[in-house]
């Protein structure tokens, strides 16, 4: 069979925040033998306004995603939340569009949540990764919700050297972070990661990940505010470390 | 107070729904408020859980009770008009109302008719949101709350904070010092005396009272049952002991069958308070027959008020399955900070954010949309899997087209995103605003973090949270090396 070809789909938001993310994502695929290519002209998916309410801008971002991954047989992404705007999103966006609603569920079947990809689609769950510190998952919900994905990014977890897996209270309840709700409803979104962080500094661990820059971006900031010991990482920043 | 007006949509004055943010905030800021919602919703949510959990197959349920649901909705002209029939068939009188002022004037005309003074009433959303209790009291008809809850919010001149349990922000010492201030009680906090109490003063009221006025949990269409579900026993009362019985009964409520209602007192019960069946379940077929108990009079109100237009359209009418077990609001993040105050009318939580804006019209209540992180924890509760998300979205982009919010910057926002997705839909201009920024954070930044933004909406951001500078190179920066290997 010949190497599967991976577009990555970095994300606006880790391609400007989180760009080792990316860096990780592309190590890890490539470690699999598989082939990974980066189109350029890919900026974001849309869902900051397909979120606020503003449709048409939303399609019009929406557009030209369609025409990026024609050649890939799979395209990845290390975010639950853009994937659920392409795979779920999308085909409602364009449900008044035959032609774009066909490239919309075309592309729906090709699009994948990095850790969803690594286990359902390569089937691999041990990376080789080594990663000795106490952590804990925080489910983003639109990978848990709208995906369904809850059980992948524990299983590579689990499969990690030297690591300690724990559940904090609640890991399934919401972070507050909400795409623009964390600036239109700031006096309920921060509260809503204050709990989040607590739930996760309670279980003892150093390190809160997750598979979503949003959530990632709201929980480090309060964090930082706070002043507190707590670290947030990226589910594919330790699937790539190779600590001793 | 409500402005009786003539359009076929009633005015409410009495809505506060776009001050979400400022009422909101201060059940965040009010620690025995906050600790009331937290710990009842978490009660409520773990009972949930709990009942849910012994029967196997509840997902089957939720997929059967949502198909009815459905179905019905559907063809809902068609069951309206059996349902009306065997109403009438049993002896009960029907009654059409569109507005809130049409159920209220129906409803004080068979008051005076029947020449009573005193009204009971059962718990009724219906009713709350028609404000019936205002309406009679402005003909000099007192009209009593019979529901504890009720009763309790009733005293304290309140609104119910959540569909199933309307006094859930209160704690047992609120609830004593309206009872010692309106009742002349003797001061008490042990739930069993606060409760003998208010039966005393209810007892007295069901005896004196002329008409009872309940609301419907479900509507049965081929027999033109009212059902009624509850745990006090007081619409049993309001049902038998008053000479007249009045239901009012959103158009909603409808069933196709006896047979389907199974169904939904397994979900409601369940899903609602965590009861495999609520205490009472009444089967109202007709007025008294000769040699039997109940009411001479039997009126059933079918309410629109807003509902035919959800109805209308294809997408929000979903909205329409509801059957209020409140299962949304308790596990809602969003409601058990805020509470059910903050959401400005009668429903609250997730389904209030979708009813309010639905039936008021979207500029009354075009925050309330808004006021969700989408996190879909309502949809994965919801007894009919009412995709809440999804529906909120939508008006979301409802509320944008129009009902847009007053700019908070000088540019306002939907020119914001405008200019966004231009730029997005531009490589090389979202490149070179890559770089712009960096130049830009260096002013803001420091060891890696922004305390501050000036500019909304980023300011909002910087609230609470600091704001993580920008990488010093873009992934797409570093692929010009990655990707060559």
């Amino acid at each position: 069979m010949a190497k599967p070809r991976v577009a990555l789909f970095i994300t606006c938001l880790a391609d400007q925040f989180f760009p080792q993310v990316g860096e990780s994502v592309v190590k890890i695929l490539r470690r699999l033998d598989v082939e990974v290519t980066f189109n350029p002209e890919q900026t974001c998916c849309g869902q900051p306004a397909f979120n606020t309410g503003y449709r048409d801008e939303a399609r019009s971002v929406a557009r030209k995603v369609l025409d990026l991954f024609d050649d890939a047989d799979y395209v990845v992404a290390p975010s639950g939340s853009c994937t659920a705007m392409v795979r779920v999103f999308y085909p409602e966006l364009f449900q008044d569009a035959p032609a774009l609603l066909r490239k919309s569920q075309d592309l729906q079947k090709r699009f994948f949540e990095f850790s969803e990809f690594l286990v359902k689609v390569l089937k691999v769950e041990d990376l080789g990764a080594r990663f000795a510190h106490r952590v804990t998952y925080h489910d983003s919900c639109h990978l848990l919700r709208e995906l369904g994905v809850d059980e992948a990014p524990r299983q590579l977890l689990r499969k990690v050297q030297g690591i300690d897996l724990v559940e904090m209270q609640d890991y399934k309840l919401c972070c507050g972070f909400g795409g623009t709700f964390s600036v239109k409803f700031p006096e309920v979104s921060v509260p809503m990661g204050q709990d989040k962080i607590r739930a996760a500094t309670e279980t003892g661990a150093e390190y809160l990940v997750a598979a979503d820059g949003g959530c990632l971006m709201h929980l480090a900031g309060l964090i930082h505010r706070q002043g507190l010991g707590l670290k947030t990482i990226h589910l594919a920043e330790i699937l790539a470390a190779q600590e001793k | 107070m409500i402005r009786w007006t003539d359009d076929p949509m009633t005015e409410f004055t009495d809505v506060h729904s776009n001050e979400i943010h400022k009422a909101g905030s201060e059940t965040i800021g009010n620690a025995r408020l906050a600790e009331a919602y937290r710990s009842s919703t978490l009660r409520l949510f773990t009972h949930r859980l709990n009942a849910i959990g012994e029967v196997p197959g509840f997902e089957r349920l939720r997929d059967a009770g949502r198909e009815v649901k459905r179905h019905t909705i559907e063809n809902l002209d068609y069951y309206l008009a059996q349902f009306a029939d065997n109403v009438e068939r049993n002896g009960g009188k029907m009654h059409w109302a569109s507005t809130a002022a049409e159920v209220c004037r129906i409803v004080v005309d068979i008051v005076q008719r029947s020449a009573a003074r005193e009204v009971v009433k059962a718990k009724s959303m219906v009713g709350e949101e028609v404000e019936l209790n205002r309406a009679l009291e402005a003909e000099g008809i007192r009209a009593l709350e019979t529901d504890l809850g009720e009763f309790i919010i009733q005293l304290a001149g309140d609104r119910p904070a959540h569909i199933v349990a309307p006094a859930i922000h209160m704690t047992r010492e609120d609830v004593s010092e309206l009872f010692v201030e309106h009742l002349k009680a003797e001061r008490t906090v042990v739930p069993e005396e606060l409760t003998a109490i208010a039966r005393r003063a209810l007892r007295d009221m069901f005896q004196k009272a002329g008409v009872g006025v309940t609301g419907a949990n479900f509507a049965v269409a081929e027999t033109g049952t009212v059902v009624t579900i509850e745990n006090e026993g007081n619409i049993r009362m309001c049902t038998t002991l008053p000479r007249v019985h009045i239901a009012l009964i959103g158009i909603e409520k409808l069933i196709p069958r006896l047979a389907d209602l199974g169904i939904f007192l397994r979900l409601l019960g369940r899903s609602g308070t965590g009861q495999k069946l609520t205490t009472y379940t009444s089967l109202l077929t007709g007025p008294r027959r000769p040699g039997e108990d109940g009411p001479e009079e039997m009126h059933v109100v079918m309410v629109d008020n807003g509902r035919t237009k959800s109805l209308a359209d294809p997408t929000m009418r979903e909205m329409l399955y509801c059957i209020r077990c409140g299962a949304c609001l308790n596990v809602c993040p969003v409601y058990r900070k805020i509470g059910g105050h903050a959401y400005g009318w009668v429903y609250s939580g997730p389904i209030g954010a979708l009813v309010t804006p639905e039936f008021l019209g979207i500029g009354q209540a075009r925050e309330l949309p808004f006021a969700s992180s989408l996190c879909g924890a309502c949809r994965e509760v919801c007894p009919v899997k009412i995709n809440i998300p999804d529906l909120l979205l939508h008006l979301r982009s409802e509320a944008q087209e129009h009902a847009p919010k007053p700019s908070e910057s000088l540019l306002p926002e939907r020119l914001m995103f405008r200019l966004w997705a231009w730029g997005m839909r531009r490589p090389f201009l979202y490149a070179l605003g890559s770089r712009f920024a960096r130049w830009g954070q260096i002013l803001l930044a420091r060891k890696g973090w922004i305390r501050k933004i000036p500019m909304y909406p980023a300011s909002q951001w910087t609230v609470g949270r600091d704001f993580p500078a920008l990488a010093p190179q873009t992934f797409r920066d570093r692929w010009k090396k990655l990707g060559s290997k």
